[in-house]
């Protein structure tokens, strides 16, 4: 297994985060990722990460729903096998609404799960590496990773200037249970990033 | 939105007290982590006990048939129904609290939607007991289900309200248990992390499914939770519409009018807010969470009671006026003998729910009563017992006396095993509901932090003390020039 060395700082205060986030990026320095206890809105812009498309793949999984659903009671009532329910039609549209929609929401809402679970590489039991046990409590936790032109002390020295208390250097395996979403974070463009203030 | 997005200062805040993010994670998280109180134990015995009773029934009905209920000719829906229609009811607070809220962007939400979620789940597990069960041959209760058999292969019937009642439930249970269960995950997480016991830190680690936190993956997850948002808003409107459709699309006085889907979701909001005051008031007691689940809560959530108990009431008395107004004898002779009439064989039942769901929610437009936890939480009671009330009537009152009087049926009284089998339900529900309060945490702790620096108490006086300067700079400046 390939072993990689990462600087780690912790934050308290998202109103310190930000601006170190944008100085470490601003420095050139790529953000393995930063884990956060809380939901912290404009941090993902703020690394650089692109919007998530999950919506859309949840949009696919609902119209594949309706499609399903009216096509097959359109099919069973039409040519598989065409009941006389009281005389009435053998195509009622409007009858079809209420299991069209309900179908809908069960693919588009269970698609979208499966999806988010497995982009997020998340299932009953897996372990990962966490870099601070406070990070799903108080703490914003920022991993740099250590490459070629990224050193420990270069980065430890940026993390302590940027507002960090608790900076400290991490070995780990690479694989999934790392992430991989530094890979997809642009490089630093000031017109791009909004920091709060 | 940003982190640091302003909030008026006229809004009371919504979580009380100096907290920082770890003192709420102690808070809501402590009680998991320390052995059950004797109180606890003592309901949940309660609960158990309720459950096996509720067993017991069930293993009468299911052994020697349906002739344990006191159902007969006309009555061929009674307690069974009754029962299932008031648990969907309930069933609906908790993913209105969750979902609508959440897109109307209202920041109280969030001190109660967990513990309102998990109601929902538990009660639509209660509700889906009475159909299958009333089905007689529980056994054969796969035949609802469209797969392909060797009868025909006969499909069921997509037309039938019935069957439409089959997918609204189900999609409406694991959707409901999804949006729970996925905002569950990071708050399973920092229970994990915080762990000190083994088999615990295990436990844990195995129901968290290995959330880091990560900022990519909180990025999906709010989107995850928009659109869950956004589809469970049409969902939980639709589940009471379509069970409304159970009795508006027949030919029966008293069902077949076309208010029913409305008035059935205002009343299923009614009834379902009522039951997350019930529960919310005792685990805010219990646990000691008064600084999360505050008395603004509480207060927002009987305005919710006032507002729909008074749609259910409209609704009630337009049900009277068209009764009268369209000189239909089939309908006037239900809505004006059968049920109006206080001395009718089931007027009391009328006039009870007239009573408990119209008249006694009117109490909220004070707001001293509003605000008062006696009265909000024997009022929550009240409204619950009026909302079965209202199930029992539109039921009963309706088949009691059929078109031809030589088949008209006997008072119809529930048999022990009836009511014991509505008992074991709430025996399942509060036995979920203790297991909930127990090990998972009954409020969402991440949600809390992410409103905390905005609605938290001593960030608000801080944030509001800035603005008063700046106004005073500001002021100064204008008046230097």
């Amino acid at each position: 297994m390939d072993v990689r060395k990462f600087v780690v700082g912790c934050f308290d205060d998202e109103k310190v985060l930000f601006p170190a986030v944008k100085q470490v990026r601003k420095a050139g320095f790529r953000i393995h990722d930063v884990y956060t206890p809380f939901p912290i809105h404009g941090l993902d812009k703020a690394m650089g990460l692109r919007e998530t498309s999950l919506h859309t793949a949840g949009f696919i999984y609902g119209i594949t729903g309706t499609t399903i659903a009216l096509s097959f009671m359109s099919w069973v009532f039409t040519s598989n096998w065409p009941l006389n329910i009281g005389g009435k039609p053998h195509l009622p549209l409007p009858a079809f609404i209420p299991v069209t929609f309900e179908f809908t929401v069960l693919c588009a809402a269970v698609g979208m799960v499966l999806t988010f679970c497995y982009l997020c590489q998340l299932a009953p039991g897996v372990k990962k590496h966490h870099f601070h046990a406070r990070a799903t409590d108080d703490k914003m936790v920022m991993v740099i990773e250590c490459t070629g032109p990224t050193t420990e002390a270069d980065a430890t020295a940026l993390l302590n200037a940027a507002g960090a208390h608790e900076v400290h250097t991490q070995i780990a395996e690479t694989g999934w249970w790392l992430g991989t979403y530094d890979k997809e974070q642009k490089l630093y463009d000031e017109s791009y990033v909004k920091v709060p203030h | 939105m940003s982190v640091l997005k302003y909030e008026s200062a006229v809004r009371p805040p919504l979580v009380d007290g100096h907290k920082t993010y770890h003192q709420v994670t102690e808070d809501i998280i402590k009680p998991i982590e320390v052995a059950p109180s004797r109180l606890w134990k003592i309901g949940f015995s309660i609960s158990v006990a309720l459950l096996l009773f509720g067993v017991y029934s069930v293993y009468r009905e299911v052994t020697y048939g349906i002739g344990q209920w006191n159902l007969n000719k006309t009555i061929g829906w009674g307690w069974d129904i009754t029962n299932f229609v008031w648990w969907v009811g309930i069933g609906h607070a908790g993913t209105l609290i969750s979902a609508i809220l959440l897109l109307f962007r209202q920041g109280w939400r969030t001190g109660v939607n967990r513990a309102a979620e998990a109601m929902t789940i538990f009660a639509v597990m209660c509700a889906g007991q009475f159909p299958i069960f009333h089905m007689g041959r529980v056994w054969m209760a796969f035949f609802v289900l469209p797969y392909p058999n060797s009868r025909g292969p006969l499909w069921v019937n997509f037309t039938s309200p019935l069957l439409w009642d089959v997918f609204a439930i189900s999609t409406y249970f694991t959707v409901s248990l999804l949006f729970w269960y996925t905002g569950l995950l990071p708050d399973l997480a920092t229970v994990r992390d915080r762990a000190k016991i083994k088999w615990r830190k295990r436990l844990y680690g195995l129901l968290s499914f290995g959330w880091t936190g990560s900022t990519k993956h909180w990025q999906r997850h709010e989107s995850l939770s928009l659109v869950l948002a956004g589809l469970s808003t049409p969902l939980v409107l639709s589940v009471h519409t379509i069970v409304s459709f159970d009795f508006a699309t027949s030919v029966i006085p008293g069902w077949h009018t076309t208010i029913f889907p409305p008035y059935f979701v205002a009343g299923a909001i009614f009834s379902g807010f009522a039951m997350v005051q019930t529960l919310m008031l005792v685990t805010r007691k219990v646990l000691n969470l008064q600084d999360y689940i505050t008395l603004e809560h509480i207060e927002v959530m009987n305005k919710v009671i006032v507002l729909t108990g008074s749609i259910v009431g409209v609704a009630y008395l337009t049900e009277l006026f068209m009764a009268w107004y369209s000189q239909n004898p089939y309908e006037g002779y239900t809505f004006w003998y059968s049920r109006a009439n206080l001395f009718s064989p089931y007027g009391w039942s009328y006039w009870g729910m007239m009573a408990c769901n119209v008249l006694s929610p009117q109490i909220f437009w004070f707001k001293k009563l509003r605000r008062n936890i006696t009265v909000t939480f024997f009022m929550s009671v009240i409204v619950n017992i009026g909302m079965w009330f209202e199930r029992f009537v539109i039921i009963v009152t309706s088949l009691y006396r059929d078109y031809v009087p030589s088949s008209w049926s006997y008072y119809y009284s529930p048999t022990i095993w009836e009511i014991g089998f509505y008992l074991g339900t709430f025996g399942l529900f509060f036995t979920c509901y203790f297991l909930f309060a127990k090990w998972f945490p009954v409020i969402a702790v991440a949600e809390i932090k992410h409103i905390l620096k905005r609605s938290g108490e001593s960030y608000k006086a801080e944030e509001q003390k800035v603005l008063e300067d700046k106004n005073l700079q500001e002021f100064e400046h204008v008046m230097a020039h």
